[in-house]
């Protein structure tokens, strides 16, 4: 019998599968920053999100945003995976006038909650879905994903002060901290340390986890809300890249496509070749 | 104005329930008749514009119609892209209002000078862009962008704007109302502007000069047929408006004008000249010391029809 974390697993050996083939064909940049999440995407995706593909608008799902919206790939691969659209469709990605843009878009993609792409927007619409869901008395909880280096910007701030002072438990920021962004590593650039205690400081009830351990991962995404009254933050430590050896703790796979060998040495490794 | 707005957003909350009023701590003395009406759809964010707009937009996607409120440049240049990528980006009902356009806040210094928002704003899709000519204007705009779809930005005076309108106007967005009827030339105003041109048109009846006046509460999408009847029916047309001369109403109607071939016999943009201006004082002392006396403008254009 397959468990849980072997289910999980495969999922995001698929998603990773996908994103390679995704990026290679678009020349696309990125890489690095959807193999530090697609762990957390398939737990979210595979087992914690309640949402329904064939009902994507249905008025109590779950609302899931990608506040760094330059992982379109992996969230895009993800939402085929699940049924969202045919996986045909991921083919298309940053081609010649479809709509799968290198940020992820909502506009005709199914599953797809928001927009992004500038960073520092999504928390504070993820406030307003969970204080709209607070304000109508509905069951459904908005999970919002951050990375790293998207917290330099103030607005992150601005809603992180927000949504506790509203008792909005009904949301869950998970923060992909992958430690590296744009131009180095997120202790050269700005430093967030002590993330945790910051979250915490601004009034959220915090979990770090292993985010490439499915298991942790998983329970703690289960066990939200952690503080009732309180909003949840998952801080997730990720590896960039994870899942390809020659990507992994990489900044330069930010930026670089993997060319035809890359691609057939990375897809062979995430094990998911067929 | 704003008491106006307030009012008429009570009316509209009381009939629906999806509305909102979100503001970023200002509005005191002016939003507690709707925070204390509707205190569950009343959410003071706090010093925090950007994320106002993230939370309406998110409110939006969710079925609320969202008014926000600030002041001057607040709730539009200091959250700009969160306009543009959360509300225009997703088609959100969010209707972002400032109080204080133009020189409303002239006394208070450059940061408070709402002088550029009509250029910045009406550039982006799908955006309407309103700027009511007094009290009675503001009500109506109010009711129209409660009802209207979309994205939308009502720029509003402050307090004891005179009422020019003494019956009720029927009012349409997109729709230029006729505040006065002549033939001489046409003076086009958008927002506050609209007593004092219709002060200047009044003064030029009694020197023989019959001035129609426009009032363009809508700056986007702008009354196209209204500026070609002005280019057609009278002798030349003069832009009125408390806004930088650069990309406002003034502009919006040259557009017209240009792409659609039409030839006023004179065209004139009033408003505010492209610079830093670092003198302060109320709004008829700014609105004069950058823009110039409107009468004054007018009359060369005048004279010189006369002559010919």
């Amino acid at each position: 019998m397959t468990t849980e974390r072997e289910r999980l697993t495969a999922l995001a050996r698929r998603i990773r599968t996908h994103t390679l083939r995704m990026v290679h064909k678009a020349r696309a940049s990125h890489v690095g920053s959807c193999f530090s999440m697609t762990d957390l995407l398939a737990v979210l995706y595979g087992a914690v999100l309640r949402v329904d593909p064939a009902r994507p608008e249905w008025e109590d799902r779950d609302r899931f945003l990608l506040s760094k919206g330059h992982g379109a790939a992996a969230i895009y691969a993800t939402l085929a995976e699940c049924g969202f659209f045919p996986a045909e469709r991921l083919d298309t990605y940053c081609q010649d006038g479809t709509a799968l843009a290198g940020h992820i878009t909502h506009y005709g993609i199914p599953g797809v909650e928001a927009s992004s792409g500038s960073l520092g927007h999504g928390l504070s619409c993820a406030c307003g879905m969970a204080l709209a869901g607070k304000a109508d008395a509905r069951p459904y909880r908005v999970f919002c994903l951050l990375s790293d280096g998207e917290c330099d910007e103030g607005s992150v701030w601005e809603a992180a002060l927000f949504a506790p002072h509203r008792r909005l438990d009904n949301l869950v920021a998970v923060v992909d901290y992958n430690k590296i962004q744009s131009f180095g590593t997120v202790k050269e650039v700005l430093d967030l340390h002590p993330f945790a205690d910051k979250w915490r400081a601004f009034g959220w009830a915090v979990r770090e986890v292993d985010g490439h351990d499915v298991d942790a991962t998983l329970a703690a995404l289960r066990a939200v809300p952690f503080e009732a009254g309180k909003p949840s933050c998952v801080l997730a430590h990720t590896v960039k890249g994870k899942g390809v050896r020659f990507m992994e703790d990489k900044l330069e796979w930010h930026y670089r496509s993997p060319d035809a060998g890359q691609l057939a040495s990375a897809v062979a490794e995430v094990g998911c070749g067929a | 104005m704003r008491t106006t707005f307030v009012e008429t957003l009570c009316d509209v909350a009381a009939r629906d329930e999806r509305v909102w009023l979100l503001t970023a701590d200002l509005g005191y003395s002016v939003l507690e008749p709707f925070r204390d009406r509707f205190p569950g759809r009343y959410v003071n964010v706090g010093v925090a514009e950007q994320n106002m707009i993230g939370v309406a937009a998110g409110l939006a996607r969710c079925g609320k119609v969202v008014f926000v409120y600030s002041i001057a440049n607040f709730p539009t240049f200091r959250c700009l892209e969160q306009i543009r990528v959360d509300v225009c980006y997703h088609e959100c009902d969010v209707k972002v209002v400032s109080v204080g356009g133009g020189f409303a806040y002239g006394a208070q210094g450059y940061t408070h000078h709402g002088i550029e928002d009509l250029a910045i704003l009406r550039t982006l899709p799908g955006m309407t862009v309103v700027a009511p000519g007094d009290p009675v204007e503001t009500r109506l705009a109010t009711h129209a962008l409660a009802a209207r779809p979309g994205p939308c930005y009502l720029r509003l005076g402050k307090a004891k704007e005179p009422v020019v309108h003494t019956s009720e106007p029927a009012f349409t967005i997109g729709e230029a109302l006729v505040a006065r009827p002549g033939r001489d030339l046409t003076l086009i105003s958008t927002g506050g502007m609209l007593k004092e041109t219709m002060t200047v048109a009044e003064r030029l009846h009694e020197t023989g000069v019959e001035a129609r006046v426009l009032s363009m509460h809508t700056v986007k999408p702008l009354d196209m047929a209204a500026v070609l009847r002005a280019a057609r029916e009278t002798g030349g047309i003069i832009t009125v408006e408390e806004h930088s001369v650069t990309g406002g109403l003034g502009s919006a109607v040259a557009d017209v004008l240009a792409t659609m071939g039409a030839r006023p016999g004179f065209f004139r943009k009033y408003g505010v000249p492209d610079e830093v201006y670092h003198r302060v004082g109320s709004q008829e002392y700014m609105r004069v010391g950058l823009a110039g006396d409107l009468f004054e403008i007018v009359l060369p254009y005048v004279r010189r029809r006369r002559a010919a």
